[in-house]
């Protein structure tokens, strides 16, 4: 027997859990079908965890695509069809995806499993993140140095602890009806370990009796623990971190059961949510606003921000 | 002696002739073994420019196994050679990520700005940095002199000159003590 798991007409983080909610009671090898017919739109996160999701199934699950030639002719365009294929069983046929100069898909779905992998999407994405993320979101060009930096990190958590491969996507579009303003979504998903078990690798960890997939994930992303014991690790998150502070970004971040979140003052999202539907790997989502600060006041985010970290030992002295 | 590293040219070399970008782990440890190599070449004290110049981005990752990991190994109690080290041609993110990874682990190190002084980049402590600014204003001192500057007593200021040099922040040659990357 066959489930049929409808998709959402708009598919993001959050309604994406509609999904799980009904995929977390079949078995894995049970065979589902991913019916996307109705969908109308979809996020970075919604297409890449699609394809996360393909992952974690023991049979192949089918996948009827949109119905609406546009929905259709978009996921195209964002190569998502080109992984879709080698995971599932398409019902219908999906048009061929063509190079496109459209500039909202700053990074086409891209896999990341490897090292050169990354070196493969910040080299794809250096020259156009720096115009479009300038010319339509007012981020200038350090900024956008540093967005890549950031983009970096979370393909190399990928690499370095998910165990299987996942992949990546890039996207602009405006947030209409959340923030009247546009947007830069990155969406990196896996369904590799999972932050818990990862840390659960550490040699000799003690673990407690809250130990969980939120505790992993706080430990992680707030503390900056890292399964391995080099001092120098756990600088990725906390890199990204610095960087989303300073630009009013969100960082959201899924592992097993629960989600974690830096919340900026725009956004109302919960910081942790517990006891979601069981999903291996990570799903980690960042959001970048379009910059909106009053003429005289630009310098006011990275005020702000330099108070955050005074204190710190960190100094750039100097004759 | 002094030796220069285009760290462009040894990534190209180390890892991938396509690559200008310092990203990852696998990517910085093995441009940092290629870097340990060249001055195992070079016996006795040297001093290594390492040029960032043609390296596009970096990210936290790599800086961490590039710079920090380079230099807690020459910064310990026995390294294996007497290197000193010169940092050029770092653009302001470059210096972020180095910044953070040279923090965790209380490092610091003389980067040369594109003016041509010359910066302490990391950890460092207000009276370190005091003695350091006084040597760079001079080019060389010696403990007297840098006591003077500082209104500090002699032993206070060799312990602050010794620790400086210690970390390669300073070079140490008879009872002098140098500036790296002194603009003169």
């Amino acid at each position: 027997m066959t489930t049929v798991i409808p998709v959402p007409p708009s598919l993001d983080d959050v309604t994406f859990e509609q999904v799980l909610d009904r995929l977390a009671p079949l078995a894995a090898d049970e065979k589902v079908l991913i019916d996307a017919r109705h969908a109308r739109w979809a996020s970075p996160y919604g297409l890449t965890g699609l394809l996360a999701l393909a992952q974690t199934r023991e049979v192949r699950p089918g996948l009827t695509p949109p119905e609406s030639d546009e929905t259709l002719s978009y996921w195209s365009r964002t190569g998502f069809f080109r992984y879709a294929e080698e995971l599932f069983d398409l019902h219908g046929t999906v048009p061929r995806a063509r190079p496109t100069a459209e500039s909202s898909v700053l990074l086409e779905i891209t896999s990341v499993s490897k090292s050169a992998d990354v070196h493969d999407v910040v080299d794809r994405i250096q020259q156009r993140a720096q115009n479009i993320l300038q010319r339509e979101l007012s981020i200038d060009a350090q900024a956008s140095v540093r967005f890549v930096m950031t983009l970096s990190e979370v393909c190399q958590n990928v690499v370095e602890h998910a165990g299987r491969g996942g992949w990546v996507a890039v996207q602009t579009y405006r947030w209409q009806r959340r923030l009247g303003r546009r947007v830069v979504q990155i969406a990196v998903c896996d369904a590799g370990i999972g932050f818990r078990r990862s840390l659960e690798s550490t040699p000799g960890r003690a673990l407690t009796d809250r130990w969980d997939d939120g505790m992993a994930l706080e430990e992680a992303v707030i503390r900056g623990v890292s399964r391995f014991r080099d001092r120098g690790r756990g600088q990725g998150l906390a890199g990204a971190r610095n960087f989303l502070g300073k630009w009013s970004g969100k960082l959201s971040i899924r592992s097993g059961t629960a989600r974690i979140a830096i919340v900026p003052p725009w956004d109302d999202d919960a910081p942790l949510l517990e006891g979601l539907a069981p999903f291996p790997g990570a799903q980690v989502q960042i959001t970048i606003p379009e910059r909106t600060v009053e003429r005289g006041d630009e310098h006011a985010a990275d005020r702000a921000a330099d108070r955050g970290v005074a204190g710190t030992s960190g100094r750039r002295g100097g004759s | 002696m002094i030796r220069h590293i285009d760290l462009s040219s040894v990534l190209r070399h180390s890892v991938c002739d396509l690559y200008s970008n310092l990203v990852t782990r696998p990517t910085g440890a093995a441009v940092r073994t290629e870097i340990e190599h060249l001055l195992a070449d070079t016996p006795g004290r040297t001093l290594t420019v390492i040029d960032f110049s043609h390296v596009g981005l970096l990210d936290y990752s790599c800086a961490d196994e590039v710079v920090a990991k380079l230099l807690l190994r020459f910064a310990s109690d026995a390294p294996p050679s007497d290197a000193y080290f010169l940092f050029r041609g770092m653009q302001e993110s470059h210096l972020d990520a180095i910044e953070a990874a040279l923090v965790r682990y209380g490092l610091a190190l003389v980067s040369e700005r594109h003016d041509g002084h010359s910066q302490i980049v990391g950890y460092v402590a207000d009276d370190e940095q005091r003695a350091w600014d006084a040597v760079y204003r001079l080019g060389a001192a010696d403990v007297a002199t840098v006591a003077a500057s500082l209104g500090a007593d002699a032993p206070a200021a060799e312990r602050l000159l010794n620790g400086l040099s210690d970390r390669r922040l300073l070079m140490r040659h008879d009872e002098q003590y140098h500036a790296l990357g002194h603009a003169g």
